[in-house]
Order: structure tokens, then sequence, then C-alpha cells
């Protein structure tokens, strides 16, 4: 058949090494390889607490992912060191396409699932944004980024977004590759709307399976497991749901901020 | 070839109907799914207050099937009708599934859902892997099914389809009770189980819940033989659910006494548009075989 009877279960892998990000960020390297597409997921599995979606922030002979610290799952997560096990199934999802003379936009956490679009991409301009300079994560990975902060205390003071307008004034795209905060997205969204230019977001959604039948991702009748995590602005055009509303673990939707808020528990 | 139907009094397009569990959150998902062939759909079962259900994992894969322990996450019956509003316009049959943790909570979400435009409610009493509910809470005795019916019955003028457990013992007897209380038809079967994968690395269960229900081709004979004795116990349809995922799996499940099919698991082996495969491989093997209605099919493998 056409998927013939595929096993989704996690295996057990070790933690080959930790990097401290920053003092929230902090990037997992695991024994398997994983080669993906830039932009796809793994499922994570804590035996006996929870299992949540990761984005790969580094793949192939060096597979990782990069968490933030915010809720009980993440906590019992950088309680973990090298040699401790980890479960992961996956990948799953789709993935970036690799366009030419790219923009690349990044918010916040953002920045993990574009890390290895940045590299596998010729010479993206890089447009990486962070609340603050204690903020930034991979500092120093990509050559020649164009870093944002809110409060300005590294790089140009402002949004991601403001730069963006500013270099879509003077340079052409075929491409603006996005994911952060969906807010941050959908902004992006619109300036390439208004500009003509193709882009491709990565959106977030709390998820059960990962593979495609449960359907506790879904945004405006698309699987962000399945038919996403990236959609192109054909899609994104459709996307009501896109930057507004999201589902909670009981399917209820709400707005898109309780959501965030939510999901920082 | 002509696939149309009819399920008690509803028309169908075709018998392949989209399993409760799967997909069905949103108006715009059971539109995806109508638009890649289902005759019908059925929504994910509501109860009257929000449920968040299990921790992940909720729902695995492994070589045989599927395991979920979803455990009834919903958004509430309130929060359902803001959801489900609308449905004539979706273009196919939208099934209600509603659960309760006894026969008067049943009655309250039969109530809260009835503006709806659904064309059946359907009832499990049958999950196995949800405290309160289900097999966990006894509700597939012939007793408890004869109560719950009624009672829903009271509450709604549409056609009521009971979904019954693989492990019920004597699962014909529970298919009379529910004739008896006046069901309109029987939904064969809920997942199987619960059964229990055990990542031997971690030392733990893989399910967030341990134990969950069983469902996709290590369901197919058992869903299959049900169906089977359903088919001698009653006369009212039965939509055989269980394991199909082909055109051939589906005929398979007519021949034990279907008249309609549940469609679920094999979204994951064949994807969303598994709905119009099932039924372009169905008309080949009518066409092939020489048959041109269900009617014939229906019940062949009996006598």
């Amino acid at each position: 058949m056409d998927n013939c009877k595929k096993p989704e279960l996690p295996e057990m892998v070790k933690i080959t090494k930790v990097v401290y990000e920053n003092p929230y960020v902090r990037t997992f390297f695991i024994s398997r390889k994983i080669d993906a597409q830039p932009g796809q997921f793994v499922m994570v599995w804590l035996p006996g607490l929870d299992e949540k979606p990761f984005s790969l922030s580094y793949a192939g002979n060096k597979t990782a992912i990069t968490v933030e610290e915010k809720g009980k799952f993440t906590n019992a997560l950088f309680k973990m060191k090298t040699g401790d096990k980890i479960g992961i199934r996956g990948p799953y999802g789709n993935g970036f396409t690799l366009k030419a003379d790219a923009c690349v936009v990044a918010g916040g956490c953002g920045v993990a699932p574009l890390a290895t679009l940045i590299e596998r991409l010729k010479n993206p301009l890089v447009i990486q944004g962070a609340r603050s300079r204690d903020r930034i994560i991979f500092k120093g990975r990509f050559k020649g980024a164009n870093i944002t902060t809110d409060d300005g205390t590294e790089g140009k003071k402002g949004f991601v977004t403001d730069v963006l307008e500013a270099q879509l004034m003077k340079n052409k795209f075929s491409t603006v590759y996005t994911c952060g905060p969906e807010a941050m997205m959908k902004r992006v969204f619109e300036i390439c709307e208004r500009h003509g230019i193709e882009c491709e977001a990565s959106l977030e959604r709390f998820m059960k399976c990962g593979f495609g039948v449960c359907g506790q991702c879904e945004a405006s009748g698309l699987r962000v497991c399945k038919d996403g995590p990236v959609f192109q602005s054909e899609k994104l055009r459709t996307i009501k749901d896109f930057g507004s509303f999201a589902r909670l673990k009981s399917g209820e939707k709400v707005a898109i901020s309780d959501y965030a808020r939510w999901r920082c528990q | 070839m002509n696939l149309e139907t009819s399920l008690c009094g509803i028309k169908l397009a075709n018998p392949v109907i989209l399993a409760s569990g799967i997909l069905g959150v949103s108006r715009a998902l059971l539109s995806e799914v109508i638009r890649n062939g289902a005759g019908a759909v059925t929504i994910k079962s509501i109860s009257l207050e929000a449920r968040e259900g299990h921790k992940n994992p909720t729902v695995i894969a492994f070589d045989a099937g599927l395991m979920n322990a979803v455990g009834y996450s919903n958004p509430g019956a309130a929060a359902a009708k803001k959801e489900f509003a609308g449905l004539k316009s979706l273009g196919a049959p939208v099934f209600a599934s509603i659960i309760g943790q006894d026969a008067s909570e049943f009655e309250k979400v039969a109530e809260a859902l009835a503006n709806l435009e659904f064309s059946a409610i359907e009832i499990p009493l049958s999950c196995p892997h949800t405290p309160g509910f289900g097999t966990l809470a006894g509700q597939d005795t012939p007793e408890k099914t004869r109560e719950i019916v009624r009672a829903v019955i009271k509450k709604t003028k549409l056609p009521v389809f009971v979904k019954l457990s693989p492990i019920t013992r004597n699962i014909g007897d529970v298919a009379r009770a529910a004739e008896k209380a006046g069901a309109s038809a029987i939904t064969a079967v809920n997942t199987m189980g619960p059964g229990m994968i055990i990542n031997i690395d971690a030392k733990k269960p893989v399910l967030g819940f341990r134990m969950g229900g069983v469902s996709g081709p290590a369901l197919k004979p058992v869903a299959i033989r049900c169906v089977y004795d359903i088919y001698e116990s009653v006369k009212i349809p039965i939509i055989g659910t269980g394991g199909v995922a082909t055109g051939r799996d589906a005929i398979e499940m007519m021949m034990a006494g279907a008249t309609a099919i549940g469609v679920g698991s094999a979204v994951h082996y064949r994807g969303m548009d598994v709905f119009k495969k099932i039924c372009s491989e169905m008309s080949e093997w009518m066409y092939e075989n020489g048959y041109e209605r269900f009617d014939e099919i229906t019940g062949a493998a009996h006598g």
C-alpha cells in the first residue's frame, strides 16, 4: 500500500552534546542521524511525561533540536545531560523549498527550523530578530546576518519587518522564508503580498499524532503536521486561522494570543 | 459505476464514511475529507463539557495497525455548536458523535446539538481507553445500551447509530438490545483492546495513558467477524468499521453484512484521498465480477 504499515514509534536515542545557546535556549545533539528537509520536525518523547514536536536545528551527521525553556516538558528536558536518552520519532511534515535569491526572516526561536535552510541556500539575506542581546540564538552561525533586537542591545533596534521592508526597497528576492511568533510571520506575509513576492512560513500548532490522522493541529482545514508545517503563499492566503486562531488541547479554537499564553504553561 | 446508496433513509453518494475520531475536529477538515471522496463523515465525539484528553503520545502506529488513547479530547457541546454550524453546504451528510458518562449526559449533549444540520447521531458505547466512558464504564452491556439508546431517542428525531466494541462478549445480544431500544443502525466496531506497547529501551509503555485502542489491519479480521455475528442478530443496517483500507476490504466487510463502510486508520496508510481510492477499487471489482448493486453483496457470505 501507499504507506505500507509504516510504524510511527519513538526510538530512544542518546543526547551526545548540550550547547547553551543563551540563558533560555539549549541545543541537544542526538546520537541518531536524521536526514531531513529544512523545516521538518520530530516528536520528542520523555517517557512517562509527555511528547512534543520540535523542528530540527541541525540535520544529517550532527542532528539536533534547539529548545527554549517554557513549561513542564522543556523544564524536564533542560535537566538532561550528555548520555541521557530521549525518544524520537519522525521526521515529519514537508519542508521549505530551496529557492535561489532568497531572504530568510527569523524571529526568536523561529530561527531553529530556518537554520539548516540558511546553510543549504546560496548566500541568502538573513534577517534575525530577538527581544534583546541575551536572547540571540546561533550567534556567528550565519555569516553577514542582519540582527535586530527589540531593545537595541545588539544590531539594529527595532523589528525584523522594518529591515525586510527596507531591503525590499533596494533588493529583489525570489522568496521570503520565515518562522517566528505568528503575529510576526503574518506581518512578513502581508509585506510579501504587497510586494508580490513568494513567502513560505512555518506554522506551529498543538500536535498529537504528527502524521496526519488525528486532526488536532488543523488550521482552516489543513493539517499543520502533514500538509505543513511549511505553507507557501497560495495556501497561506486560504488559511483564515493564520495569525488569528489556534486550537487548545481540547480542540477549542481560541485567539492566537490566548493560545500562545497557554503554550507557555 | 454508480455507488449511490442509502443508509436509514439518508442518501449517500457512496457507502464509504469517515469514522469518528479521525480528522473530524472541524467543519473545514470535514469539508476536506468530503472533497477527498467520503460519502459521509462523522465528527470527533463531543461531550457536555470540554475535555483535554490524555497526555501524549496519544496516537502511534505499529507494524500491524494504529493504537490510540486520545481520551476523548473535545471542546464541549457549546463550542461544538459554533464549530459545526452550517453543515448542509458541505455537500455530504455529517453524523454527530456524542458521549456521556450516563444516560442523562447523553441526553443533554443530544439536546445541545439538536438544531445543527447533522443527518444522524452516533453513540459510541465502546471506547476502550477513557475512564468513565465506553467499555471502561460498562456501557457495552445490553442493559446499559438499552437505557442510553432510549434516552437519546427521546431527544432527537434523527436516526441513532450505536457503535459497539469488538471485545464485548455476545456482540449480537448488544446489537439486538440496541435495535429493540430503537437504534436505526449499528456501527461495528470501535477500536479493540485496550492493548499496550512498551518501549524496552525506556522500560515504559509508549502511550501517555499506557494502554490504547487498536485499529487498522490488526483489527480487520475481528471486525469482520463482529459484523458477521451482528448481521445474524439484527435487521437494522450495519456500518462496518475496522481496518478497511482497500476496495477489496470494503467488499469483504459488505459480504460480512455491512451496508456502509467506516474508514479511519487507512488515512495513515493511503492518505486523505483513501476514500476516493476505495470507491474506485470497489467499483472496479464490482464491474469485473458482474455486480451492479450493493444489496447483491451485503451479507453474501452468509448461509
